[in-house]
């Protein structure tokens, strides 16, 4: 799949936010296509590095180059809480549709498409705040996924979630990256890592300690620090 | 977030535009009933007393010109003339109205009517200060120390009232102690605040017979000469102030001095009582 | 105590034998005060908005005007609007002392401070939800405002009626460039300061009871308002 110039590369990424060095000179390169699950413990800079990547958060320092040639991708995120205005899912993922510059004509039948794709056809006319906390998130999914990104940013999108309402959400993540979207999640939920992933990121104190595919991490973790981290969330393995 | 300055004009552009907007609601507001009025600045006291309500239907119907009146102290209403925004005073401080003409503020003042101010107190009147002397009344609160009301707002009856002092021989700028209160408020708030602290005060009949929040008051002192209290109208100068309604303006005045006027005036009573005296054509 | 119930009394009597001259009072009040609020919100709820969520040069010292604005004595608010509106005054020519029009003019400028203030309040707590979303979907400031005005739409409509109760209350203001004429600028506040100066304070207390069952209706509606718009819209 690697063939040509990475999706996305990051050199000597730096973020300072508020005195703390969030991200400490990071490196990465992400290949189309892959799903990538960045791992670390708390604050070592997942969510700053997915809204850094996004384009949220400026850097201190170094640089983000897209597709080596500085086109930035096609891309949306989805958040741990979903973010909805107050009007119906549908109008919800035509607002989005519309923000991003596609014509009035088709915005409906694209919004329609991506609400079934998300299975919330049934409720496209419900007010998207009063819809339960799992339904809110696949809405924001297909509110995502109706912009046909390139690549999609997804931070810790199952973890005010219940069992199956996240277990509704990783079949739809799972589903977006079938049709082609290149997906970078973060996770503390290590099953759901497994379940998803064909790489991971581990990232410590700011800096990426290890990019590996999926099996071989969770059987040999590279960095020592990845280790513990496993072990420690995982005791009773 | 930053904004662009683009953005900033964008949105700036549409306030304005809802503003304006707005500003068209209030524009097209139906124009007043009336289109012929003429505003009058007057007394706190006639407005107060009931006088207006009485009078002015009469006028109105007689000669379709609606009369808006503004109650403020005699001096605010002088202020309110020389300023342009009243067409016709009515008012009571001869002196300062003859002043306001010799100014060239006014055309000509005419002498209307006159009630007569009395000396409210306590029932029990500490001071002794009862009878029909206005100058003595006063000299004994001032020997008491009672507590005395004094509205020290400049309108014809807080000049008035340091008239009677400095006759009475008392400089009341310096002999004012505790007792004596100034409320820098019109009649009504200043008996409310008397009638509030059983305190002695100067006011006209009229405001004191509608006045409704008495408490222990009573008239103690009145029937003395010098307490007649005359009004007089003027029009307020049109070539100073040109928007001057000065047709509608005398033809006000002209009724108001013309027997018709001065009869209805006559016939304004609260309990059977008279509470003014035309005399118009004197040379008060 | 007594008097307080007999005003009560006497407010009853007013509403259940209320004349055309006290429905005049009570109708021009309302009239007034929705005229400027809605012109003092056209003009408060932009201006709250931008400050809410703009960041531009000046900003700050902008918060801080409105907010000392919110405490300025409404007294010196009409002082300001009668020299304005005064024949001798620079709008003079207009000649709207002592009409109804100055006495919306002078809510309106009580009521822009209050709207806008609370407006800003409204939009940053929005913003504050909304931003990191409507930056990922790339909206722009003008969208984004728009956006934050139309989902804040309730609470802002409850803004609007804080602004009407302010308008409604006003006395000092419309005292001083209204004149308080009879029929013509007299309005509740200002025929409860007559009442008041006349010493009839059971008549005055009733006027004002009839006030507050007004405002109380307005402030039931707002809070109706938002309690249908949070079932309705969360």
């Amino acid at each position: 799949m690697a063939d040509g110039a990475p999706l996305l590369e990051a050199r000597g990424l730096t973020v300072v936010l508020g005195g703390v060095r969030a991200l400490d000179g990071l490196d990465l390169a992400l290949a189309p296509g892959l799903r990538t699950i960045v791992l670390g413990a708390n604050g070592a800079g997942k969510s700053v590095l997915l809204r850094t990547l996004h384009g949220l958060v400026a850097p201190t320092a170094g640089e983000i180059r897209w597709h080596g040639n500085g086109r930035r991708a096609r891309q949306a995120m989805v958040f741990q809480r979903p973010v909805m205005l107050r009007r119906s899912a549908l109008a919800n993922v035509e607002y989005a549709l519309a923000v991003a510059g596609v014509p009035r004509p088709v915005r409906e039948s694209r919004a329609r498409d991506a609400l079934g794709r998300v299975g919330l056809s049934a409720v496209a006319g419900r007010s998207a705040r009063v819809l339960s906390g799992g339904e809110q998130q696949r809405l924001a999914l297909a509110r995502a996924w109706a912009l046909e990104p390139e690549i999609l940013f997804l931070d810790e999108p199952t973890a005010s979630l219940d069992p199956g309402a996240a277990a509704e959400v990783e079949r739809v993540v799972a589903a977006i990256a079938a049709a082609g979207t290149r997906i970078v999640m973060t996770t503390h939920n290590l099953g759901q890592a497994r379940r998803l992933a064909d790489e991971i990121v581990f990232l410590h104190a700011g800096r990426a300690t290890e990019q590996t595919a999926a099996d071989r991490f969770f059987e040999h973790p590279l960095s020592p620090e990845a280790e513990q981290y496993l072990k420690g969330e995982l005791p009773w393995k | 977030m930053e904004m662009t300055a683009r953005a900033f004009w964008r949105l700036s552009l549409a306030w304005v535009a809802a503003a304006t907007a707005a500003s068209t609601i209030l524009a097209t507001r139906p124009a007043e009933a009336a289109d012929r009025f003429i505003t009058v600045a007057s007394t706190t006291s006639t407005e107060q007393s009931g006088l207006f309500k009485y009078l002015l239907p009469i006028f109105e119907k007689k000669s379709g010109i609606a009369v808006h009146v503004v109650a403020q102290g005699t001096g605010q209403a002088l202020d309110t003339g020389k300023r342009g925004d009243a067409d016709v005073l009515f008012v009571h401080n001869r002196v300062a109205e003859v002043k306001f003409v010799a100014d060239g503020y006014g055309v000509k003042r005419f002498p209307v009517m006159y009630n007569d101010f009395v000396i409210v107190g306590p029932k029990d009147d500490p001071a002794h200060a009862k009878g029909n002397d206005v100058l003595e009344g006063l000299k004994k609160i001032a020997a008491a120390k009672a507590a005395f009301c004094s509205r020290a707002d400049k309108s014809g009856t807080h000049a008035a009232e340091l008239r009677y002092w400095k006759a009475a021989g008392i400089d009341i700028a310096k002999d004012k102690g505790p007792w004596y209160r100034e409320t820098g408020s019109g009649m009504g708030p200043t008996l409310n605040t008397a009638s509030g602290m059983n305190a002695y005060a100067l006011t006209d009949r009229a405001t004191w017979l509608n006045f409704k929040n008495r408490g222990d008051l009573v008239i103690l002192v009145e029937g003395d000469k010098r307490l007649f209290n005359q009004y007089g109208v003027m029009l307020v100068n049109p070539a100073r102030h040109p928007h001057v309604k000065k047709e509608a303006g005398q033809q006000f005045i002209d009724w108001l001095v013309s027997p018709e006027g001065q009869q209805a005036i006559a016939g304004y009573k609260i309990n059977g009582e008279q509470l003014f005296f035309p005399n118009a054509g004197t040379d008060n | 105590m007594f008097e307080i119930l007999s005003s009560f009394e006497i407010a009853l009597g007013l509403i259940t034998h209320a004349d055309a001259e006290l429905w005049g009072i009570v109708w021009l009040s309302i009239e007034l005060s929705v005229v400027a609020a809605v012109i003092g919100g056209a003009m408060g709820l932009p201006l709250g908005a931008i400050v809410g969520i703009a960041r531009f040069p000046g900003r700050r010292a902008l918060i801080v005007v409105l907010n000392a604005m919110l405490g300025l004595p409404s007294v010196v608010v009409g002082l300001v609007f009668y020299l304005l509106l005064s024949r001798a005054g620079p709008l003079g020519e207009w000649g709207l002392l002592f009409t109804p029009k100055a006495i919306v003019i002078a809510q309106a400028a009580l009521v822009v401070p209050i709207v806008a203030a609370l407006t800003r309040q409204v939009i940053e707590d929005a913003w504050a939800e909304y931003a990191e979303q409507m930056r990922s979907l790339g909206v722009g400031t003008a969208r984004a405002v728009r956006t934050l005005l139309w989902d804040t739409r309730f609470t802002l409509f409850t803004v609007g009626l804080a602004g009407f109760g302010r308008a409604a209350s006003e006395v000092g203001a419309v005292m001083v460039v209204g004149g308080n004429i009879d029929g013509v600028t007299r309005v509740m506040t200002t025929a409860i300061a007559l009442e008041t100066s006349k010493g009839d304070l059971p008549l005055a207390l009733g006027l004002g009871v009839i006030l507050i069952g007004i405002v109380l209706a307005v402030n039931a509606a707002a809070y109706g308002i938002r309690e249908w718009s949070a079932r309705r819209h969360g």
